[in-house]
């Protein structure tokens, strides 16, 4: 993803930040515009907390061009506490150390570092839950 | 509407084609349709295809392929929906002529893989997905599955071992497949041992890459008979989408639009799951053929694992999949895929199965899945009576 796209999805990729919908109240992440559930324009931004629990992992030992000094790194389906899931990375556990169900919180990391554009990648990723609830 | 029979079948071995591009490919696949159809021309092509783009470099197929048969001038255009690419092609060739604007369609899938290896590969594989909310995060495609996978195992409680049943089947039905990539039998022992490639997915839960094409020549059931071959209807046909990402599904463990295509599918066919006697499915993973069982009405949510560990699904059980050896055996280039599955489907049906003839077949499913569940196609082929 180039400079317009990194810059575009700043506020979803360092703040969390997605929508709500003011018909049905539904929490809206990634942003759609559209609620998946009543169909009716949702353009409200709502911050999300951060906190939730892993839905399911796993370790990527083949990565897709791009990621290949990163590897091996763990995916997980993070299912936040208002609702939605989300993939992200995790960060700050060994791949033994985690399981379906464990609470984490996201935290601000490099994604990528894709040098030819020029552009360094942060966003969020997923680590075991430190802080206080 | 005019119903709709498949009245040719073409198809190249499926493998490592090191000394064939795409367009041989296309044209091995076509030319040998339109011999079986008895056809010197066609009205219309469709080319499903996915990866030409990244890998080859090349776009714009249905004017190349369509030139590169003989058939210069006629109505050509590339179908895409990823790995469903195939199957909906066929689609397009069957409302093309359902709705009366073309007599005579082919539909060729047409994949070239082996142009490049590895993480490029990977890459754009993956873009079946979300490019900026999985992508952008390093998840690969086998990763996609193997966390549908794991949460699956999860929540059913069932052992990776419980999904050997699929691979071995797909094997061994591939062993009498002189198309299929790999025909040779497994064991529960290779699968336990195969290398880890995404926990838990491992080598044999997955469908190999590779190169291939398959085509089909399709015309108006009325007109069926005017052709040399033994024509195959087209009693049901739907296509549904989902959303792309697993982590948008309301419910990331159900493949709603398996189920609506499937759904529609069977209303259109006036029939049942119980009707089908063979069922050509998107076996990509082992994970992505019980979730499939599962949303067509064969299993219970939760249970489509136990049709492979109690052997359903193997020839004479209670719903053969995979005959002539499903993605996993009989490879998976994968936008021809959906093509590859509807020739198989239509081999059977006019007993030309060779050694993975199912006995007395007349009504074969074909189900071709784009992304992890996000396009998916449906169709219920009929023997001639």
């Amino acid at each position: 993803m180039g400079i317009p796209g990194t810059w575009r999805l700043r506020n979803q990729r360092l703040a969390l930040i997605g929508e709500v919908c003011h018909t049905c109240g539904k929490k809206i992440f990634p942003p759609r515009d559209v609620c998946p559930d009543c169909a009716r324009e949702a353009q409200h931004a709502f911050r999300f907390s951060g906190r939730g629990e892993i839905y399911s992992f796993t370790t990527v030992f083949n990565p897709p061009a791009g990621f290949e000094e990163y590897a091996p790194y763990t995916v997980a389906l993070v299912k936040l506490e208002e609702g939605p899931i989300v993939t992200a990375q995790l960060t700050d556990v060994e791949p033994d150390q985690v399981a379906i169900g464990q609470p984490v919180e996201m935290v601000t990391r490099k994604l990528q570092d894709e040098s030819r554009a020029g552009v360094i990648s942060y966003g969020y990723k997923f680590r075991p839950r430190m802080s206080a609830t | 509407m005019r119903g709709v029979s498949i009245i040719g079948v073409g198809q190249t071995p499926v493998g490592e084609h090191w000394d064939r591009s795409l367009r041989h490919l296309a044209y091995e696949a076509v030319s040998a349709a339109m011999q079986d159809a008895g056809v010197e021309g066609a009205h219309a092509m469709y080319v499903g295809n996915m990866l030409s783009g990244e890998i080859s470099n090349q776009s714009h197929l249905g004017a190349l392929i369509a030139d590169f048969c003989g058939l210069r001038g006629i109505e050509a255009v590339k179908i895409e929906a990823a790995c469903g690419s195939g199957a909906a092609a066929v689609r397009m060739g069957y409302l093309a002529v359902a709705s009366g604007v073309h007599d005579l369609i082919i539909c060729v899938g047409v994949e070239k893989m082996t142009d490049d290896v590895g993480g490029k590969l990977t890459a754009a594989l993956a873009q079946a997905a979300d490019a900026e909310y999985e992508l952008a995060h390093g998840i690969t495609f086998v990763g996609l599955n193997a966390l549908l996978m794991r949460r699956y195992m999860h929540e059913y409680g069932v052992r990776h071992e419980d999904f050997a049943g699929f691979s071995i089947n797909a094997h061994a039905n591939a062993v009498g497949n002189p198309y299929a990539m790999f025909r040779r039998p497994i064991t529960l022992e290779d699968f336990k041992h195969a290398d880890m490639i995404c926990d838990p997915i491992n080598l044999l839960d997955s469908s190999p890459m590779a190169d291939g094409a398959a085509a089909v020549v399709l015309c108006p059931t009325e007109q069926a008979h005017a052709f040399k071959g033994k024509p195959v209807h087209i009693v049901g046909s739907a296509l549904a989408t989902d959303c792309l990402s697993i982590h948008d599904r309301r419910d990331p463990l159900w493949l709603q639009a398996a189920e609506d295509s499937a759904r529609r599918a069977y209303a259109q066919a006036g029939v049942t799951p119980q009707d089908i006697d063979l069922f050509e499915l998107h076996d990509a993973f082992t994970i992505m053929s019980a979730l499939s069982l599962e949303a067509c009405g064969f299993a219970e949510r939760g249970k489509g694992w136990r049709l492979a560990a109690e052997g359903e699904i193997r020839p004479g059980g209670r719903i053969p999949i995979c005959t002539m050896g499903g993605l996993k055996a009989r490879g998976h280039p994968v936008g021809a895929t959906g093509v590859y599955q509807i020739v198989e489907a239509v081999l059977q049906l006019r007993g030309e199965a060779g050694a993975c003839q199912i006995p007395d077949a007349r009504l074969a499913m074909a189900q071709n899945i784009g992304g992890s569940g996000a396009t998916i196609i449906t169709h219920i082929l009929e023997a001639e009576e």
